[in-house]
Order: structure tokens, then C-alpha cells, then sequence
């Protein structure tokens, strides 16, 4: 042996060692044994352990079988997501597509290897390369789940399903002959002004929305002027997934945009709820399983990758959730407790109706520095709110 | 057998750190005081520090990723309409607050200082203190409860025939809503039961010490029952009032739980820096929502100083 291949040996040997340090440093290339523990950042009801319900359980077999032992932090929405990642010490968050490109961009989330996760071929093909993970033909996460955000309606006042956004949109009498001012609620998120450009998009044509993500100046400003009207119906904005059952409950609220979760909720109590995709389609979530740079656990999270994919996790979260999986065998083969007609309720087949959330940049398809950027959408949703 | 010395031999550590202290008295003054002080100086006005200089510093819009360099934009950012809209609904509902919690106050306090005795001042305490006891947030969502718009405010108008002043009262520009609880009137109502306490110990204290020598010598120099309230008792009562106002106008100021559970979504200085800090990332502009009450607070305590209200401290 030459000393130059020695000391290249040496050399080669000291940065596997510091590579093996810093995971964080490149993608994964192979799965060691767990480390014990993994913190994942996730929605509310996204990970289950049994506790909420007896019958839906995802996480005590995983933590059996791979020794990590599982802690959530449940966010709202998905700038605390952001924020939550930015500050660190999570392995994994379960972030949409207005979380995930930010999170990208920000360096907070590692290039997943996707050869070490054996089940990765299952995944939706719509999904696997979807351009709220992939950024320059690299992925930087796992799907999980998606579903519409829908109209959540009380069927004693609506006989009939709303057709149309404008019951949270525009002052109108409602079936029951009262005004619907006091009577809706919206998201307390800037990514609600999606919806309202969306609403636009079918009902104002002339303004030429092609994405409700891409919004020039004239179509953003449409959109504010339709939530300044939006403001004067709605008596608060909901951001905890309880404040707004408990607002249906007793607030007199009997329409609102929302998550099949607290419809399910609100249906298992009892409550004359139900839900739509009104006709100018929703807006909706893809969420990506993305994993922390500086992550702790790593081998921990590629277990958990194979797991979301492979376990009764995809089926039996997308029933409690209302909500589709990212793997279509799981409607089907029985591995839980979903249906094929199950998923087709969840609106597996309205996939191309749906414009999921996407972080609104300002370079898109209609120019350079053509569209108004997220930082806008937050500060001028903080204004409508505030009346303004 | 000599005899015994004066001066007695060292026992061990203890007589020597003894003797050094008594050689060195202000060893022993520093040994004691560097503890509170390094918990002062360190945890408390360390972490201030380390929020002043947080609001120097700006955010990349689109990361969410502080940038660490020095600039004022993130002050200017406070100077945007809607920014600004968000201090003035603080600031203003921070002093209704203060004005509604020290009309309450002055009776009950009035009445257990001067007339309250034994058994009852005890009660007294207990009452005004058992609030106080209780979690917070179990108050404001028992409260959110209460004036919701199915809740029992609205049962009892209907049983007593009163929903035309309920629905007048609510229909009030500005400040009404579709529901007690999610409008501006809700929020105060929470935001007096919730502090009230506060103004109540400290005009009590206030007012047990003004000198009924005063106005036994009021009433006999012909003064009326309301001459004597304007022109001793509530001068003399005066630093209390401002004692508990500087605690309803800060807490009322800094808080973020009721305005985000009982109100209509409207953002207040607390719930703005919560917000940003922890939803949205902008820990910048936070630190400067953060700094506002700061200075806010520094100028109402100047005043305080200026009309008396520590000198009974």
C-alpha cells in the first residue's frame, strides 16, 4: 500500500466518520438501528395512539416493533409548522404544500433517499413527484395524506347541500330565511385568501385567475375586497380545530370552511352536521412527511417513512380523518378499516378539483415578480381581520 | 496549667469562614447578594436584552429565516396601518379595562376598609382572593360558554324578556358583534373579571390609610358627604388607584389567552406577538410588538412616580 492511498483511506475514513457525526450533512444511504425516540410536528389527529379512540391506533405497533418511542407536537396551522421547524429539535413534521417550499427553501428539511424506503413504489404516481416536495428533481419528503378543504354545513338549516361558496362569501338570506351575518365562520390562516381567489376564479372570469396561488396585484386585490366582505358576515375566524366545533355548537354557527375532521367530530356527537365540495371546487392539503436537517433520530424517521406507507396508518387515518391516502392500495386491500366507497365519500376521485395549498411566491408562471408573495397574503390577512 | 487564652483556637471551617466574614463584611454582603443579582441581571434583564436585540434584526419573507443584521425595518413594520391598528385597540382597551376594573373596585374596597370587620374581613379576603386561585383558562372558557350566543346570558334575557336590550347593546358600531362572546364587549367583561383582583388589594390598602381624624374634620368644617370624596378621600386613594391600575393596564396589555378565545378574532399586542413569534415565525417583528408595551409601561410608571403612587411602598 502507497502512502497516498493510505492517506486517502485516512482521509475517506475521517469523513465517514464526520458524515456518520452529521447526518445531516447528506442524505441518508443506509438504515441503522433506532435511537429510541422520535418528535414528530403534525396536525391535530394526525398521529393516533389510541388515546382519542380505542379503534384507531397507529403508533403503538410501530413503537413495538422499532423501539422509538413517539412524541407529537400538534400544530394549527401551518406557519407554526414553519416556525416550529425553524426553531428545531423535531425529526419529522407533516407539513402541506404552503409549509413544505418554505421549509425547503429555508434549509430546515433534509433530501430524503427514497431507495431506502421499500414501499415508496405504492405511493399515488399524482403524488410521488408532486412539486411541493420535489424541488430540482430531488425529494425532500414522504407523502402522507390529502383531502379538500370542504363547506361544513347544519343540516337544519341547509336542506339541501350548498352549491355554492357564497354562503360564506356574499350577504345572503340562508334556507332558513335569516341573514347569514354572525352565522359563518373562515380560516384564520392567509392561505384563505386561496379560497376566496378561487371563488373569483369561477365567478369573475374577466379577472383571468388562472391558480388561486398565482394572484397579480389587480386579482389580489379582488380577493381582499371579497374577504373585507367575508369580515362583516363573520363573527370570529377559527384556527383551533375545537374552538370551531364548540362555535357550531353553540355560537349559532351553521356554515364555515373546514376539515373533514371536525366534521366527523361534530357527526359522532350527534350534531346535524354534514359536509360539501360546493361547484367551484375547494381548495385542499397534500401533506408531505419531511424530516428535520438537523434530525436526531434518523434512523428512527426512515422507520417511520416505511411505516406510513406500509401500515394500517394510510387506512385507518384517512377514515378518522375524512381524508385520502397517499398510497390507493390502502382504500382497497384491507390492511384497515377504509373502503373503496369510503374514499370515494373522502373525494379520492375529485383529485383535479382540488388546488392544494401551495406557498404563494412572487416569480410564478404569470412573470418575474409578477405575483404578490406570502409575506403579503399574512400581513394584509392580519388587516382584514382587524377590519381594515 | 496555663490559663485559658482570650482568643480561643479555631474549631474548623465554620469559625474560620466566621472570622472571614467578620474581617471582611462586604465579602459576606457579596456572597449573598450574587445569586438574586446574577438571576437579575443574567435570566431577567439577559433575556430582555436578548428580545431588544431580536427586534433589530429582519426576516426573509419567503423562508421564515431571521436574518441577523442590524436594521430598523422591522421597527418600521410597526408603522403599518394594520400594525398600528393592533396597538391603538390594545392601548385602548387596556385603559377601558383600567377604568371599568377601578369603578368596580372602589366600593368593595371602600366598604372593606372602612366598614368590613372580623369574620367579614376575612370573608372579604377569601372572596376577592378565590378567583385568583382558580385556572385561568378554565375562567375564560366558562366564560366563553357564558356569553356565547346559546349560552346562559342569552337564556336568562330570554326567560326575563330583556333580549330587545341584549340585541341593543350588541347592535352598538364598534364594539358590538353577532354575540356576547365575539365582540369587544365580551372580551372586556373577561378582561375586568379576570383582573379585577388586582385593583381591588391595592385601593383597599390605600384606602384603610386615610385618617378618619380627616373626615371626622371635614364633616365638622360643613363639608357634604360628596365633598369629602372629592376632596380627601379620593386624592388620598389616589396612589392606590394608580397601584392597581399599573397592574390591570400591563396584564390587560400583555395578554393573549382571552382575546383569542373570547373576541372576534381581532389581534391584540399579546395575541399579535404570540402570533408572529410562535406561528409565524417573524420573531423580529414580535420583539418589536414586545417592546411597545415596554415602553408604554416605562412612561405610565414615570407618571405613577410623579403622582405619588409608590410612596407607600
Amino acid at each position: 500500500m502507497t502512502t497516498r492511498t493510505t492517506l486517502k483511506l485516512l482521509g475517506s475514513t475521517t469523513l465517514a466518520l464526520i458524515t456518520g457525526l452529521t447526518p445531516a450533512m447528506a442524505q441518508m444511504t443506509s438504515i441503522g438501528p433506532g435511537e429510541g425516540e422520535l418528535s414528530i410536528v403534525a396536525w391535530a389527529g394526525y398521529i393516533e395512539r389510541g388515546e382519542t379512540d380505542k379503534a384507531f391506533d397507529w403508533v403503538t405497533k410501530f413503537e413495538a416493533a422499532s423501539g422509538c418511542k413517539v412524541s407529537v407536537k400538534t400544530a394549527n396551522t401551518s406557519d407554526e409548522m414553519v416556525a416550529l421547524m425553524n426553531e428545531g429539535g423535531f425529526d419529522l413534521v407533516t407539513a402541506s404544500g404552503d409549509a413544505s417550499l418554505r421549509l425547503i427553501a429555508g434549509g430546515r428539511v433534509q433530501e430524503i433517499n427514497k431507495d431506502l424506503i421499500p414501499s415508496w413504489s405504492t405511493i399515488d404516481p399524482r403524488l410521488q413527484d408532486a412539486g411541493w416536495h420535489m424541488v430540482d428533481g430531488k425529494h425532500y419528503g414522504v407523502p402522507y395524506m390529502w383531502g379538500p378543504n370542504v363547506l361544513m354545513y347544519n343540516t337544519e338549516v341547509f336542506k339541501e347541500p350548498p352549491t355554492s361558496w357564497n354562503v360564506v362569501f356574499e350577504k345572503m338570506d340562508l334556507p332558513d330565511g335569516k341573514s347569514n351575518e354572525g352565522r359563518v365562520q373562515a380560516y384564520d390562516g392567509p392561505i384563505h385568501v386561496a379560497d376566496a381567489a378561487q371563488y373569483l376564479m369561477f365567478h369573475k372570469p374577466e379577472l383571468g385567475i388562472t391558480s388561486p396561488y398565482e394572484l397579480n396585484e389587480d386579482q389580489y386585490k379582488a380577493a381582499l375586497d371579497l374577504l373585507r366582505v367575508q369580515r362583516t358576515l363573520t363573527s370570529r375566524y377559527w384556527h383551533d380545530a375545537f374552538i370551531q366545533i364548540d362555535d357550531f355548537k353553540n355560537e349559532g354557527v351553521v356554515a364555515s370552511g373546514s376539515w373533514p375532521f371536525q366534521v366527523n367530530l361534530l357527526k359522532a356527537d350527534n350534531q346535524p352536521i354534514a359536509s360539501t365540495i360546493p361547484q367551484e371546487g375547494a381548495t385542499g392539503w397534500a401533506d408531505t412527511t419531511m424530516m428535520h436537517v438537523d434530525s436526531k433520530h434518523p434512523n428512527c424517521a426512515y422507520m417511520w417513512f416505511e411505516h406510513q406507507l406500509s401500515s394500517n396508518l394510510q387506512s385507518d387515518l384517512s377514515v378518522w380523518f375524512g381524508a385520502n391516502p397517499a398510497v390507493p392500495a390502502a382504500c382497497t386491500d384491507g390492511r384497515g378499516m377504509q373502503t373503496a366507497e369510503g374514499c370515494t365519500a373522502n373525494g379520492l376521485d375529485d383529485f383535479d378539483k382540488i388546488k392544494f395549498w401551495t406557498t404563494p411566491v412572487s416569480n410564478c408562471s404569470q412573470g418575474e415578480g409578477a405575483c404578490v408573495p406570502y409575506y403579503r397574503w399574512v400581513s394584509d390577512y392580519i388587516g382584514v381581520i382587524g377590519g381594515r | 496549667m496555663s490559663p485559658a487564652p482570650a482568643i480561643l483556637p479555631e474549631r474548623g471551617l465554620a469559625d474560620r469562614l466566621t472570622a472571614l466574614f467578620w474581617r471582611h463584611p462586604r465579602l459576606l454582603l457579596a456572597v449573598l447578594l450574587t445569586p438574586p443579582l446574577l438571576w437579575l441581571g443574567v435570566v431577567y434583564l439577559g433575556s430582555l436584552a436578548a428580545l431588544l436585540l431580536q427586534s433589530f434584526y429582519s426576516i426573509d419573507e419567503f423562508s421564515g429565516v431571521v436574518k441577523e443584521e442590524f436594521t430598523l425595518k422591522t421597527y418600521g413594520e410597526l408603522f403599518r396601518a394594520q400594525n398600528m391598528d393592533i396597538i391603538i385597540r390594545t392601548l385602548l382597551m387596556s385603559a377601558v379595562v383600567t377604568v371599568g376594573c377601578a369603578i368596580l373596585a372602589f366600593p368593595i374596597a371602600y366598604y372593606a376598609a372602612r366598614f368590613a370587620r372580623g369574620k367579614w374581613k376575612a370573608i372579604f379576603y377569601l372572596g376577592v382572593m378565590l378567583p385568583l386561585w382558580s385556572s385561568y383558562l378554565v375562567k375564560v372558557y366558562a366564560w366563553k360558554l357564558i356569553l356565547a350566543k346559546e349560552g346562559i346570558v342569552t337564556w336568562a334575557a330570554d326567560g326575563m324578556g330583556l333580549v330587545p336590550v341584549l340585541d341593543a347593546v350588541l347592535s352598538i358600531p364598534g364594539i358590538g358583534g353577532n354575540s356576547l362572546s365575539t365582540s369587544y364587549i365580551g372580551t372586556f367583561l373577561v378582561f375586568v373579571y379576570i383582573w379585577l383582583p388586582y385593583m381591588i388589594l391595592p385601593m383597599q390598602a390605600a384606602l384603610e390609610r386615610v385618617p378618619t381624624s380627616m373626615l371626622e374634620a371635614s364633616a365638622d368644617l360643613g363639608a357634604s358627604r360628596s365633598q369629602t370624596f372629592r376632596t380627601v378621600i379620593f386624592p388620598l386613594a389616589m396612589p392606590g388607584i394608580i397601584a392597581g391600575s399599573i397592574f390591570t393596564f400591563s396584564l390587560t396589555m400583555g395578554d393573549y389567552i382571552i382575546p383569542q378565545i373570547v373576541g372576534n378574532s381581532s389581534r391584540f399586542i399579546g395575541l399579535a406577538v404570540y402570533q408572529l413569534q410562535g406561528t409565524a415565525g417573524n420573531t423580529p417583528l414580535a420583539a418589536a410588538f414586545a417592546v411597545v408595551p415596554i415602553v408604554v409601561m416605562l412612561v405610565y410608571l414615570w407618571v405613577a412616580k410623579r403622582k405619588g403612587a409608590f410612596d407607600a411602598l
